[in-house]
């Protein structure tokens, strides 16, 4: 995300790169330092354990994106088909195995450490299981999986808890002693959690910011950036309270001056729409993607996938005083683990709660974890809300799967579709 | 003279752009359309322009129909100053062929060859102009309506006739033609109403046999439709090229709620629009207002648009025009599976040596297109009753046929609705939203117009 900030600056996006930088600078020094990594995925990750045992998180699928925006993957993509892999198969595996294979240099250039332990957190994407068993190939290391159950019920039980915390006492935390050469130390688990729940009530501030009107901040285009700590390796850290107390800071200067979210192009001054967007954005056209929204004066209010690191917005937090199972709820909750009931509902909440005037799929053709129901999702958000659904169609990090008139076109439609409707009968100019 | 307030919407598709012009009643007063080539800006103002002078001649129809001496004849002279004017369009624009065949000609390569080349090139265009009356006659069976379609076929077909394997070859002829038909269509041909009414009714003079002061009353009608100034209020642009339009964002409509308000204002109670046009499909509903409720499109891949039967037809060496009637005459089911278009022409070749009847491959294409509208209309909330289809593959009976089956075997019995100008349902929507732009306060009787 370093290179592709908004032009129009905050100093909190200043902040974000120089801790992600020095992150990325950590993890290169690594073999010198003596540091070791845990190769782990964004929704269910164990940041807190995995610092506590002085490890450093690497994320495959945060080089993926960024990769995407740095117009890298398309290389990478191509380089993995080449080895075998299919053109179908999810892009963000793709692009991350043709890093791999293209010298491991991280979105910084500078070069990623090989991971002492691939840190399997299984949450809800069938497909991190094939990625690290992938990656396993590769390395010589260690490997173990925390299997979460998904919600199909739709809800989470104490069986599902106590299952997870078991797999967390008998599986990864041996694992994790075992490649570090440390003990488990649960205070030290719930002195980073508690550093997390800080964090974490400052990026929900800056989240539901957005329902004020205009809203100070864009939750899908802008909101991809606010996650970034918080979804990496910046839970648990001093440096991630830091960021979000700065980030809150602006926002709330942002809501006094009744001022919009800051894009590239500066800031939005007329919002015309607020839109709740499910589905990951495009990165390899990610500022063309944002464009064709801020040029509309449309503003993406609320999104689901600012939820897939977790829904700290519908309540929850960090629990220094329960750690394993608090990290076991935690893993529970997050968005890809949600059943389709689950997450309708929820993306109803957003279009009430954020004064939504259209609900926006942005479907990915490699991703069956979002793309499987999303239709139906439409439909009954529409039939539930009200408020009209539009439906575009990218890719993740595969730049052949964008479609820029295409989408521009769909996407004016769309909006040109939510003003007529907001026409009095009869006035439908 | 008072003028006649007037409203234009231009549809720039992929394949042809359209105009369309509304009156003060929001009535059609004219039609244009032109193929889109390269050069979107002059495909407007072509489509434009045919449009107003279509619109010259529905004033002088409604002058003939509203005259008590020749309204009783109207329905037997109006054909034959439609066939007058689009034959002197069809003159002009075989006036700028020889002129451009001309030029290709006068190429270094071919020198020595010149003479001959002239010769032979003038003499095709001789006999395509003896050859352009008979196509203008009321009633005649025109194959298609662009220049490009009829002078090229004529074109091939003379040509043939002239050629000299060993010292005139035909792709010679054919390389020039070419040339020659791009530079003709990216002129705009001034074929102006006044200019060809004299014409038109010495036509009608010998023609319908019409009296001398019936002549005198008739002319007089015309030139008072001619004189009639036509304020044009408004535009409303939409289609693909929309953003070439010189027009301000403001007069830019997408087409998803063109074809929406365009649907409706042809068939009021339609609820489902189905639109197919040369590089995307459209699935649309409205409200009982012309609202959109919701659309689908196709975006990754334009497999099953109507360039789809473009390519067909260049594959099968036919007019996308025959496809159709073509696959009308199909007995036996084939299923095409594949919705590639560049597999379809594979599978079309693989088909036909496996000894498989043409109409029936065709038949099954025309299927496989609509099993893909079927997709997205289901994506799009399903078809309600009334369902409304439009675009350029609306006018194809096969794609029709087949529409007509899936629908019956997915949805039960619906009413579907085609319009003869169905192919103008983009343009027209745009010309509404231009006319309602301007009176949004008189506009509850629009909306149901």
């Amino acid at each position: 995300m370093t290179e592709t900030v908004p032009t129009q600056r905050d100093a909190s996006m200043a902040l974000q790169k120089k801790i992600l930088a020095e992150h990325y600078h950590a993890l290169a020094q690594a073999p010198e330092t003596g540091a070791k990594t845990a190769y782990t995925f964004v929704p269910g990750n164990l940041t807190e354990l995995i610092r506590s045992f002085d490890m450093l998180p690497v994320l495959p699928e945060i080089n993926a994106l960024q990769s995407g925006m740095r117009k890298q993957s398309g290389d990478f993509v191509r380089e993995a088909e080449k080895l075998g892999h299919s053109e179908d198969v999810c892009t963000y595996v793709k692009c991350d195995i043709g890093m791999l294979k293209g010298g491991n240099i991280g979105p910084t250039g500078e070069h990623l450490p090989d991971p002492d332990i691939l840190l399997l957190s299984y949450t809800g994407c069938f497909t991190f299981m094939k990625w690290f068993e992938l990656l396993k190939q590769e390395y010589d290391c260690e490997i173990v999986m925390l299997h979460v159950p998904y919600q199909g019920g739709g809800e989470i039980t104490q069986e599902m808890v106590d299952y997870i915390v078991r797999q967390l006492e008998e599986q990864v935390i041996p694992k994790l002693e075992k490649v570090t050469g440390k003990t488990f130390d649960a205070d030290a688990v719930s002195e980073r959690l508690a550093l997390s729940a800080q964090a974490e009530d400052d990026f929900v501030y800056v989240l539901e910011s957005a329902k004020h009107r205009p809203s100070p901040i864009d939750g899908y285009f802008g909101g991809v950036f606010y996650i970034g700590p918080i979804f990496s390796a910046f839970r648990g850290t001093q440096a991630g309270i830091d960021y979000y107390r700065a980030l809150r800071s602006e926002v709330d200067a942002r809501i006094a001056a009744g001022k919009g979210p800051v894009t590239p192009a500066g800031e939005v001054t007329n919002e015309q729409y607020r839109l709740v967007v499910e589905g990951p954005p495009n990165w390899t056209h990610f500022r063309e993607f944002w464009k064709m929204f801020y040029e509309e004066n449309a503003v993406c209010v609320a999104s689901t996938y600012t939820k897939v690191g977790g829904l700290y917005d519908r309540g929850f937090r960090h629990d220094p005083s329960n750690p394993l199972e608090s990290l076991a709820r935690y893993c529970l909750g997050c968005y890809t683990n949600l059943n389709l009931p689950q997450r309708v509902d929820l993306i109803c909440d957003y279009v009430r709660e954020y004064s939504a005037d259209g609900f926006l799929i942005n479907s990915v053709k490699s991703c069956n974890s979002f793309s499987a129901g999303q239709l139906v999702i439409l439909r009954e958000v529409e039939e539930r809300t009200g408020v009209p659904g539009g439906f575009i169609e990218s890719d993740l990090v595969d730049p052949r799967y964008f479609s820029a008139a295409n989408i521009k076109n769909r996407l004016e439609s769309y909006l040109q579709m939510i003003e007529q409707r907001r026409q009095p009968v009869g006035a439908t100019g | 003279m008072t003028g006649m307030d007037c409203w234009v919407g231009i549809d720039l598709g992929s394949t042809t752009t359209k105009a369309i012009i509304l009156d003060s009643d929001g009535e059609i007063l004219g039609r244009g359309i032109t193929n889109s080539r390269s050069n979107y800006d002059v495909a407007c103002a072509v489509a434009r322009a045919e449009a107003f002078v279509d619109a010259r001649f529905a004033l002088a129809r409604r002058a003939l129909e509203g005259d008590a001496a020749l309204a009783a004849r109207a329905q037997e002279l109006l054909p034959i100053i439609a066939a007058s004017f689009a034959e002197a369009k069809h003159n002009a624009a075989l006036v700028s062929l020889r002129e451009e065949l001309l030029i290709a000609a006068r190429n270094d390569f071919y020198e020595g060859w010149q003479p001959a080349l002239d010769r032979v090139l003038g003499e095709i265009v001789d006999a395509m102009e003896a050859r352009a009356h008979e196509l203008f006659v009321p009633g005649a069976d025109r194959k298609s309506d662009f220049f490009r379609d009829l002078a090229s076929s004529t074109f091939m077909q003379l040509s043939e006739e002239a050629a000299d394997p060993s010292t005139m070859p035909q792709d010679v002829l054919i390389g020039m033609f070419d040339k020659a038909i791009i530079k003709v269509e990216n002129k705009e041909l001034e074929v102006s109403f006044e200019e060809h009414v004299s014409q038109a009714l010495d036509r009608l003079l010998a023609a319908a046999g019409l009296e001398a002061d019936e002549r005198a009353r008739a002319g007089e009608l015309m030139e008072r439709a001619v004189a009639l100034p036509l304020d044009e209020r408004g535009h409303v642009g939409t289609g693909y090229g929309r953003a070439r339009l010189p027009f301000p964002k403001a007069s830019i409509r997408s087409e998803i709620l063109c074809h929406g308000l365009g649907a409706h204002a042809t068939f009021p109670t339609t609820r489902t629009v189905l639109d197919i046009g040369g590089q995307d499909t459209k699935a649309i509903q409205v409200d009982g207002r012309g609202i959109v409720t919701g659309f689908q499109m196709n975006d990754r891949c334009a497999a099953g648009c109507g360039r789809y039967l473009g390519y067909i037809a260049d594959e099968m060496n036919l007019g996308v025009h025959e496809l159709g009637p073509m696959a009308m005459k199909s007995t036996r089911k084939v299923k095409i599976n594949s919705t590639c278009t560049v597999f379809a022409g594979a599978e079309l070749r693989d088909r036909l040596n496996l000894g498989q009847k043409r109409e029936d491959i065709l038949a099954g294409l025309h299927r496989a297109i609509m099993l893909r509208a079927m997709s997205l209309l289901a994506r799009s909330g399903g078809v309600h009753d009334e369902f409304t289809f439009t675009g350029g593959v609306a006018r194809n009976p096969a794609a029709v046929r087949a529409l007509r089956e899936l629908v019956t075997e997915n949805y039960g019995e619906r009413k579907i609705n085609i319009s003869a100008a169905s192919i103008y349902t983009g343009a027209l929507g745009a010309a509404i939203f231009a006319r309602r732009a301007e009176d949004a306060d008189e506009s509850t009787e629009e909306a149901a117009a």
